[in-house]
């Protein structure tokens, strides 16, 4: 039997705006057999998703197909008129994009969007349709599948809208799926939860599949085989055990070296100790903070942080983590000043700031500097990198002419960047090297903190690698403190030098990156240990085995005011007892602190 | 949603009164009053201050203002204080307005019926298939329109369809016993216009949106899913294009019940908008407020219903979390 999908010496270039074509597709083949799971890996601009879609016969706008044909039981797609090429699509071929939450229309309800394909086809009736959407809604394990789809796309969580997305693109039975980076931008609890019912749903429906993704960690729980790719042109092609165990090219070798560790101790390099004071460089003490209107009480509509006390000795990294809404990116808010905290202070060098940025004075503006996660809305697209570098150093240190210039060569030399980059646009840059410049920014001012928040996140593994290595080298050079706030805890173990970690807003351990990373854990740090993927076939399995995963992954962050918040989620929760009364703070020694209402010997079981 | 709602209504009712302090400062701080005009530049002194009395002019400003406001809110817009000859009571402003609301209104609507429709389905067909001979041809010509002055185009409309073909009456003089067919031919020259003015504008802002809207990834899913063209954009694309489409047919709503001045001086149509014209130029101050206050209380109801349109099509503020 010949495959589903063949892909036979594809080219797609891009048209660029003087008439002539770039490629991006370099003449790649490869098979996707019935019931099977084929993972297409590689950094942007690899062409991934370019190759992915093609098997819908689409390809994004400024794109062109230029040769090759790509055949679905032996029908090439490519040629097809467009009217044939609509009825395949949602109908054989169905696509589940990165983003759920873009994906999704905002304007229909979830039930009008997973059955449109379906009922428009012609494959069921609207009955029919809703029926199926709802048996879907059960396989995937979602809340409430008997009213989700009357419900609109911002009344549910992102990792329940990525896997709606699955049952979008399962309900009308297609052949072929095509996942585009589907849990790239999902936690690590949510993403074993969505990972699992993908796979057990793929298994159920007996579909093929093409997964594209650039994490190997994650193909290695998904995929039959792995196809590796570079720049447009097919590195390796092989069973996916093959060619994680022994990578027969170069350039999978360099992708498998860039997969950051499972987060574990003894990984963090020491820092030395010769930037020491004894007043920590930031210190925050009982910070309450939130969003909304302000009650009487002088507590925000919506408290976020509650309780937090985090120090920052000079010099050293505090790693921030915790899943989506934990309140990582506020608590980074509050200590810049752009989100001036109900309650409590912020301390720079043992002084108290004032809570709102806008009182602060130039000079205590300076000494802390923010690093944005996206450095494409961060940076201005209509400023030249050497005014963007220039504005900090005219406002904080007064530069002007030869020496400003001068600085803005030293600041793109400290990030790796060449020269001439002073005089392009943002534009002009890859996402690696915008980062470098949002960095470089941040420099500029030549603070005492730099708050990054989730700076890699956005960033391909290599890229993002590269960025971790220039980071530890500024932090030897200049002496400067992190506060480094990230979801990926494989990332923080290796740069941080303490770890905090935060649930519903308050903190729930906290300590140097070893004790953080190692037993006794509190039974949320054990969770987000466990739910990073590792780079090995049939991890999946295992880990949904273990109790934590049973017990806690992808529920809805609650903010609560009594008891534990961690408590619905806590395998070793005690009734009567983590619901009503706030946990102690339990002292393992040497700085090392568990909130927890268990005992240090509990944690260890 | 409901809280929404009241809020709206709230600000509204609180800008009527904004602006209703704003009319009575403005009209107030104008040189010259009425009695003035009404006695002429040989008036003495004491026969002044008796007209003054008479016509409550003479009380501090407050109190005119108080008074004028309940007047307004009972329905009475007061009296004209012009025109009217010495010593004698004008004539109701809501008499002298109220055929001239009628005929204003009588125009917008016919404008909007053809304006709205049109613009709508030529901004959604030009969106549908950009880059387009059919695009182009929308886009330039709106453009062209949007930035010729509207007196230009009455006037090349009366040149061509009055002078040269000799279709249409040059003027829109209503006397208020028209025919049918009278009243079509006498309407149709301004309508036209303001029809091409207010189109352009509405087919514009449905272009741009739309095709906003139309390069958001979920508009891609739609494709993946083999949605057919015409769903797309009736069905995904219009539902978040709503907003910003429904605010510019306000405003341009509003453009036609007070902005259509010059218009209705071209074809001398008897409109609102030129009788508060005349009523500057006579210092009629009362009916200056009147007018002023059915504009603004014009735009103020048409943006609030856009409003609601925009809240109404947006689920997240329709179904709040």
């Amino acid at each position: 039997m010949s495959a589903l999908l063949e892909v036979d010496q594809l080219t797609i270039d891009a048209r660029k705006d003087d008439g002539s074509l770039l490629p991006i597709v370099k003449g790649v083949s490869f098979n996707v057999q019935r019931g099977e799971v084929v993972a297409l890996i590689g950094e942007s601009g690899s062409g991934k998703t370019t190759i992915a879609l093609s098997a819908l016969g689409y390809t994004k706008p400024g794109l062109e197909f230029t040769g090759g044909e790509v055949r679905l039981e032996g029908r090439d797609v490519i040629t097809m008129p467009s009217e044939e090429k609509r009825q395949l699509r949602g109908e054989r071929v169905a696509y589940l994009a990165q983003s759920a939450a873009a994906t999704f229309n905002p304007a229909l309800t979830i039930g009008e969007q997973v059955t449109e394909s379906a009922v428009l086809h012609g494959h069921f009736n609207q009955e029919e349709a809703n029926q199926r959407a709802e048996s879907l809604y059960h396989d995937l394990e979602l809340p409430d599948p008997e009213r989700l789809g009357k419900r609109y796309p911002h009344q549910v969580s992102g990792g329940q809208l990525q896997r709606l997305m699955a049952a979008m693109a399962l309900c009308s039975k297609p052949d072929l799926l095509v996942l585009d980076e589907p849990t790239t931008a999902l936690d690590v609890t949510t993403q074993i939860e969505v990972l699992k019912a993908f796979k057990s749903v793929i298994k159920q429906e007996g579909s093929a599949a093409i997964y594209v993704t650039h994490d190997l960690s994650v193909v290695a729980q998904i995929a039959d085989h792995i196809v590796v790719l570079y720049a447009g042109d097919l590195q390796e092609h092989g069973i996916s055990e093959q060619v994680i165990n022994q990578p027969s090219h170069d350039y999978t070798r360099r992708l498998m070296a860039a997969v950051r560790p499972p987060p574990a101790a003894g990984q963090s390099d020491e820092t030395t100790g010769e930037h020491r004071r004894d007043v920590p460089a930031l210190e925050v003490k009982n910070i309450l903070a939130g969003y909304g209107r302000k009650q009487h009480d002088g507590t925000p509509a919506i408290t976020v942080l509650r309780d937090v006390h985090m120090a920052i000795e000079r010099g050293h990294t505090v790693g921030v983590i915790g899943e989506s809404g934990c309140g990582k990116s506020t608590l980074a808010r509050v200590m810049s000043g752009l989100l001036p905290a109900s309650k409590g202070d912020v301390l720079l060098d043992g002084e108290p700031l004032q809570p709102d940025l806008r009182n602060r004075s130039r000079n205590q503006l300076q000494k802390v500097q923010f690093v944005f996660q996206m450095a494409d809305t961060a940076l201005n697209p209509r400023q030249r990198i050497d005014q963007i570098l220039g504005r900090p150093l005219e406002f904080y240190l007064e530069l002007s002419g030869d020496a400003k210039r001068r600085r803005i060569a030293e600041l793109l030399q400290m990030v790796d960047l060449p020269q001439e980059f002073a005089g392009r646009y943002p534009e002009e840059l890859s996402g690696g090297q915008k980062q470098r410049v949002n960095l470089a920014r941040a420099l500029a001012a030549s603070p005492e903190v730099l708050l990054c928040d989730e700076v890699i996140s956005a960033l391909d593994t290599i890229v993002g690698a590269n960025v971790i290595e220039l980071l530890k080298r500024l932090r030897r050079q200049t002496g400067v403190s992190f506060v480094f706030i990230s979801h990926d805890l494989s990332t923080v173990a290796s740069f941080a030098d303490e770890i905090v970690v935060l649930y519903a807003g308050r903190v729930v351990e906290q300590g140097k990156t070893d004790h953080v990373l190692s037993p006794p854990y509190h039974p949320y740090t054990r969770l987000l240990i466990s739910s990073v993927p590792e780079l090995r076939v049939g991890w999946l399995e295992e880990t949904m085995q273990t109790q934590e995963a049973q017990a806690g992954i992808d529920r809805v962050v609650k903010l609560t005011e009594i008891g534990c918040p961690f408590f619905d989620r806590c395998p070793l929760a005690i009734e009567g007892t983590c619901d009503r009364e706030p946990p102690p703070i339990r002292d393992i020694g040497d700085g090392h602190t568990i909130n927890c209402h268990r005992s240090k010997e509990e944690f260890v079981r | 949603m409901l809280q929404a709602i009241l809020h709206r209504t709230g600000v509204g009712v609180a800008t009527l009164i904004v602006v209703s302090v704003l009319i009575f400062v403005g009209t107030s701080v104008l040189p010259g009053d009425v009695a003035q005009i009404i006695l002429g530049q040989m008036a003495t002194p004491e026969s002044l201050a008796a007209l003054r009395t008479k016509l409550g002019i003479d009380q501090p400003a407050y109190i005119r203002y108080f008074m004028w406001l309940s007047d307004l809110m009972s329905g009475d817009l007061g009296v004209s204080k012009a025109g009217s000859g010495i010593g004698t009571i004008g004539t109701p402003i809501s008499e002298m307005l109220y055929p001239r609301l009628m005929n204003t209104l009588r125009m917008a609507g016919v404008v909007s019926l053809v304006a709205i429709p049109l613009s709508l389905s030529l901004g959604l067909l030009a969106a549908m298939y950009p880059g387009t001979r059919l695009d182009r041809i929308v886009t330039f010509s709106t453009l062209s329109l949007i930035s010729v002055p509207e007196f230009l185009v009455a006037t090349f409309l009366v040149l061509i369809l009055a002078v040269y073909l000799g279709w249409l009456p040059a003027i829109a003089y209503m006397s208020g016993n028209e025919t049918g067919w009278q009243l079509i031919k006498a309407l149709a020259m301004p309508t036209l216009t303001l029809v091409i003015v207010a189109s352009s504008q509405i087919m514009r802002m449905t272009r741009a949106t739309v095709l906003n809207v139309m390069s958001s990834p979920y508009i891609e899913m739609a494709i993946l899913k083999g949605v057919p063209r015409k769903r797309i954009i009736l069905r995904h694309a219009l539902f978040n294009a709503i907003g910003p489409i429904v605010n510019v047919i306000a405003l341009n709503l509003a453009y036609l019940v007070s902005g259509v001045v010059i218009v209705e001086t071209i074809f001398a149509y008897p409109g609102l908008a030129k009788l508060m014209i005349d009523g500057v130029q006579t210092r009629d101050m009362p009916l200056v407020q009147a007018c002023a206050m059915i504009f603004c209380a014009t735009y103020i109801v048409l943006i609030f219903i856009a409003d609601m349109a925009t809240i109404l099509s947006n689920p997240r503020l329709r179904h709040p979390k």
